[in-house]
């Protein structure tokens, strides 16, 4: 559906994107993950034909931006960052005025349908300027998915709603799957484990992991660890860990709690709780640490060298 | 089609915007004082006068109705909706600058009264005051295509407005530089000025050099006003 080639973007002197592919499949929901400023918004501009491309290809259902761009927006539905609408315009008006200009046919039905998608009836006849932030970013949603568009492509769709919105908008874009191929960007991690089949991890302008949220937790998974708390230890329990043969790294978390880290090898949590037993430290917990889509982010985008 | 359907939005707009409609009357109040002022005072059967102060009017009318076309959708971020809607920049700029256009004419048309009541009271020389509503029409279109290049470079309505008016005013007033010397170089400015090329409107004569004056000015900041917002997509 979408096929992004060797992607490259300038502001001026300022390199946004560096050589950049990848592709989305039809009706797949990608999610685009990376620290502010990492080009995530830059990306999507350039998928939407908003802003042409520095160097490279990419095209949207076989159509290049650059040279058949309004081919390209009339496949596109687009939910910018700053939710930007007409605030003198009540839902309906601004939503007639979308429709008109993409020339949805025929145009009441699709918008009354698309109000009862996500949930704007009661709001059809009030002004925007009047709303709520986390109605005014349905209106936003409404608007990108009115004519029916192939690709939904949201920036930042959750930024700034309370987790009741957060939780409503999430339910109507995992509505949208199966139906129509959708890139969202975020920096909340969760929201990509919970919506998407495949995840970018995007950082300074170039992808850094490309996999499903599953796989790439997974990824970082190599070793083992796990998480052990007793009543109480002597001083020297850290070097005691330590010098378990399968142990690769013991951290004290704070008292009685450690992080210990394996070679892996699953036979090392009998070892643990073994010696825990013998020397009587009272053994209180003793589990694994699953890897969270935080600390694959963390890791590759290089900001857990800095957390240390 | 769709520089119809952006037309009849920001018409819409227009009709529901009160900075508008006093403008509009500000212009419509000065105008026909100064209507009265040549018919009952001067005793003068004619426009002419009616039409020069119009056209100054409209150097301060235009910049008003022009500031918030695309300097506003800059600044709450609809432009980047727009870009992303399979419509062309040109149809943006046509929709919105006939908008301005037509709102105008609607500011105009009252201005009929005063024909009828010449006519009522007198006998004006009618294709005259037809030549001097060309002139008048003509202006307004070439004021809001540059008031439209304005509110397309500009950040914000305001500067789009100021902008406009000195632009307009350097404009209006680059003749005299020329004016008095025939025959310097400066004369070239004379071609320029807008007084030069409404002064023959005003008083009934049409000149193809007046109208292609107008209309190419027109033109040429509504085909720069494109190029303005194609700008804005690359940054």
């Amino acid at each position: 559906m979408i096929n992004v080639q060797n992607l490259t973007k300038y502001y001026g002197p300022k390199m946004a994107l560096n050589d950049v592919s990848f592709h989305v499949d039809r009706r797949e929901i990608l999610g685009f993950l990376g620290p502010n400023g990492a080009g995530k918004t830059t990306t999507m501009r350039i998928l939407t034909a908003f802003t042409p491309p520095s160097a490279g290809i990419v095209k949207v259902d076989g159509y290049d931006v650059f040279t058949h761009s309004l081919e390209v927006r009339r496949q596109i539905g687009y939910l910018p960052e700053s939710v930007p609408l007409y605030l003198d315009m009540t839902v309906r008006e601004y939503l007639d005025y979308a429709a008109a200009l993409r020339q949805v046919s025929p145009a009441d039905k699709r918008i009354s349908r698309t109000l009862e998608q996500v949930d704007l009836e009661a709001w059809a006849g009030t002004r925007i300027g009047k709303l709520p932030r986390g109605i005014r970013r349905r209106v936003g949603i409404a608007q990108a998915i009115l004519h029916n568009p192939a690709v939904v492509i949201l920036d930042e769709p959750t930024l700034g709603l309370d987790p009741k919105q957060i939780m409503d908008i999430r339910r109507f874009i995992r509505d949208l799957s199966g139906e129509h191929t959708v890139i969202l960007s975020t920096n909340i991690l969760s929201e990509v484990e919970q919506l998407c089949n495949r995840v970018l991890i995007i950082n300074k302008g170039r992808i850094v992991a490309e996999d499903t949220p599953a796989r790439l937790i997974a990824r970082l998974e190599g070793g083992e660890r796990i998480r052990l708390q007793t009543q109480h230890t002597p001083p020297q329990a850290l070097d005691m860990l330590q010098a378990l043969p399968p142990v690769a790294r013991v951290q004290k978390i704070q008292n009685n709690v450690f992080e210990i880290e394996f070679i892996a090898d699953s036979e090392c949590r009998t070892m643990v709780a073994e010696l825990v037993v013998q020397q009587g430290w009272g053994l209180l917990e003793l589990r694994a640490i699953d890897a969270s889509l935080e600390d694959v982010f963390l890791e590759l985008t290089g900001e857990s060298e800095k957390q240390g | 089609m769709n520089i119809v359907i952006i037309t009849r939005r920001e018409l819409t707009t227009f009709f529901l915007s009160p900075i508008a409609y006093v403008a509009g009357a500000i212009f419509l109040f000065v105008t026909g004082l100064f209507f009265y002022f040549t018919v009952a005072v001067d005793g003068q059967a004619g426009l002419g006068q009616v039409f020069s102060i119009m056209a100054v009017m409209l150097l301060l009318l235009a910049p008003i109705l022009t500031m918030r076309l695309l300097a506003a959708e800059t600044q709450s971020g609809t432009l980047e909706l727009l870009f992303t809607l399979p419509i062309r920049n040109a149809e943006i700029v046509v929709g919105k600058f006939m908008a301005a256009f037509l709102f105008f004419l609607a500011i105009l048309t009252p201005t009929a009264l005063y024909v009828f009541i010449l006519t009522w009271f007198g006998s004006p020389y009618l294709p005259a005051i037809i030549v001097g509503y060309m002139g008048l029409i003509l202006l307004a279109a070439m004021l809001l295509s540059i008031g439209l290049l304005a509110s397309a470079i500009a950040a914000n309505q305001f500067v789009a407005a100021t902008a406009t008016i000195v632009t307009v005013a350097a404009v209006w007033i680059i003749g005299s530089l020329g004016l008095p010397y025939t025959d310097t170089p400066g004369a070239g400015f004379g071609y320029l000025t807008i007084q030069e090329h409404l002064t023959y409107f005003m008083v009934g004569l049409i000149n193809v050099t007046d109208i292609i004056y107008f209309i190419s000015i027109t033109v040429a900041a509504l085909f720069l006003t494109t190029r303005v917002l194609e700008l804005r997509r690359w940054h």
